[in-house]
């Protein structure tokens, strides 16, 4: 009998705040400068400097650590942690180790361990040799980066699947540009993850030898290399050997996974506190902010958006992307008769759907206004354009943010409301189209789609499909 | 007592290369060093919080304004070897 083997993971999230300036000097915080143009005594660690922490980067960690429901420390200290490697000129990684900022949360049903501040390193360029880092032999350093202020959430291993990852990321991810303290991109690396993965007997509750998934710029492929490491996992315990601890890089262009410096792999870090920086004792005052200034987090916005009824999809959809949701509730603001399932279902729906096949146009430079968005929903729910004719008036107001009642004018679309006239339209598609009009006289009540298309073609979208079926069924006898 | 493969171990850690005689002489110095230390360790401890810092500090933070950064040409001028606005540095994997 095979053994059934289960994923045990744990992630590991570093955050690059969104703060002005580094975590414990001036200089500005930058993306994509030219090399080395923010730089100062402090971050490249010249003799005889002091470090002094960021009070805003202060600020955000407690943000944070209140947004994941972490227990805040009355007093957090840094410490040092010791390592040598060109991104980090003092040879040391200011961070936390003993008391961080955020202890003990929860984000979803996944256990926060802690999160803590800490500062981020240089960017290093490999130079000859080929591929990454193994086989170089030069590098180029750009200290822009070193000490941009991070925020490192470690998880519990409380996930199971890449797929969970994934999900959960999306949802971590969400939280935190809700509260404003980063930019969470995850292509330009300020928000990176890396994933420690074991394998286990199912239902024991002993921890494998695990490996540690490093670095990977989307949620995507976090899924995709985790199934492929827990695959592979499984694969060695089945065949009786044992998981080696080491690093791995997944590389998603090939699906491979490839092990990194396991010479380095020697984790040695010998942390002492850090004699430069005194204890941070968060005050009532910073305390109170930090809970107080929380915005509604997606995960109560989804319920609250379910609540008025929104369907579940479109108010995770909703929940999950803050523009989104701010021009969700811009469209109910506008007109209050319109019902939010609607409304939810038009905005993540046709107008998403629309923007997308419109030069996937994003949502920040669309034409459209929620107000006028408003105006087509309502337009459409008062029967005045049929659903039809209000995607085509979408449509031009994606293109060239066309009013919506002008467009309808200019068109024609309004929908045909003296039934006199629709019903000769319905007579006349039913002549014009005797075979389907036989198919459904004799019972294949499916051929009436034909029927339909015919009105509508024969008006061009401004027949309500309610009324045509209606009108069909009453002529052909049903 | 600190023993040669522990001096080694660090000096790796530290990218040092230390002939045989070094390693004798420091695996030496460095066990008189740490007994002298041990000596705290006859202090009894019971119940006092670990001590920080000394100075009753807290709390000093500055607030997130810029600062003027070094010029770029500055900020090089103590570097050995750069190249294209970068610090070329020896491979860490070389050594490793």
């Amino acid at each position: 009998m095979s053994t059934e083997y289960e994923a045990v993971i744990g992630l590991e999230i570093h955050v690059q705040l969104s703060t002005r300036t580094k975590m414990f000097c001036g200089c500005e915080l930058s993306f994509g400068d030219d090399p080395n143009v923010h730089t100062c005594p402090v971050c490249l660690a010249h003799p005889g400097v002091l470090p002094v922490p960021n009070e805003t980067a202060v600020r955000y960690a407690l943000q944070i650590g209140a947004a994941l429901d972490c227990e805040l420390a009355p007093e957090s200290t840094f410490d040092r942690k010791n390592y040598f490697y060109p991104d980090n000129p003092k040879a040391y990684q200011i961070t936390q180790a003993a008391k961080p900022f955020c202890a003990n949360g929860n984000l979803g049903g996944v256990r926060i361990h802690h999160a803590h501040l800490e500062e981020d390193a240089a960017k290093t360029i490999h130079t000859g040799g080929g591929g990454r880092i193994k086989g170089s032999d030069a590098s180029l350093v750009d200290f822009n980066r070193g000490g941009t202020p991070l925020v490192e959430i470690v998880t519990e291993p409380d996930l199971r699947s890449g797929a969970q990852v994934r999900e959960w990321g999306q949802l971590l991810r969400a939280t935190i540009k809700q509260l404003g303290v980063s930019d969470v991109n995850m292509e330009e690396g300020s928000l990176r993850c890396d994933a420690n993965i074991s394998v286990r007997p199912a239902g024991s509750d002993v921890l494998g030898t695990k490996t540690e998934l490093k670095n990977m710029n989307s949620f995507r492929f976090i899924e995709r290399g985790i199934e492929a490491e827990i695959a592979r996992q499984k694969e060695v315990v089945s065949s009786g050997s044992e998981v080696v601890q080491e690093t791995l890089h997944f590389d998603p262009s090939t699906g491979e996974l490839h092990s990194l410096r396991s010479k380095e792999e020697a984790h040695d870090y010998r942390y002492l506190p850090e004699p430069d920086l005194v204890p941070i004792v968060p005050t009532q005052a910073m305390l109170d902010e930090a809970r107080e200034s929380l915005p509604e987090l997606p995960a109560a916005r989804a319920e609250r958006y379910e609540a008025l009824g929104v369907q579940e999809g479109a108010a995770l959809l909703l929940s999950f992307e803050t523009d989104w949701a701010g021009f969700f509730e811009g469209v109910l603001a506008a007109d209050d008769s319109i019902e939010p399932r609607v409304a939810a279902n038009w905005v993540t729906g046709e107008f998403a759907a629309e923007l997308r096949k419109q030069d996937d146009q994003p949502l920040a430079d669309a034409r459209v206004t929620p107000e006028a968005l408003a105006t087509l929903v309502g337009l459409v729910g008062s029967k005045k354009i049929s659903h039809g004719a209000g995607k085509t008036v979408l449509e031009e107001m994606v293109a060239s943010g066309a009013d919506p009642e002008a467009v309808v004018a200019d068109k024609g679309l309004e929908q045909i409301s003296d039934s006199g006239e629709l019903e000769k339209i319905v007579i006349q598609a039913i002549e014009d189209n005797p075979k389907p009009a036989e198919q459904v006289r004799s019972g294949n009540e499916k051929a009436i789609g034909a029927l339909v298309g015919a009105v509508m073609k024969a008006t061009q979208g401004r027949a309500d499909g309610g009324e045509v079926n209606r009108l069909l069924r009453q002529h052909l006898g049903l | 007592m600190i023993e040669r493969e522990q001096v080694l171990h660090v000096a790796r850690l530290s990218r040092l290369r230390l002939g045989d005689e070094e390693l004798d002489t420091l695996a030496g110095e460095l066990s008189s060093i740490l007994d002298h230390v041990d000596k705290l360790a006859e202090v009894d401890i019971e119940g006092v919080e670990p001590t920080s810092h000394v100075v009753p500090l807290e709390n000093v933070l500055r607030p997130d304004e810029p600062r003027p950064s070094l010029e770029r040409d500055v900020a090089l001028s103590q570097a050995p070897d750069p190249e294209d606005g970068a610090f070329r540095v020896p491979s860490p994997q070389a050594e490793a």
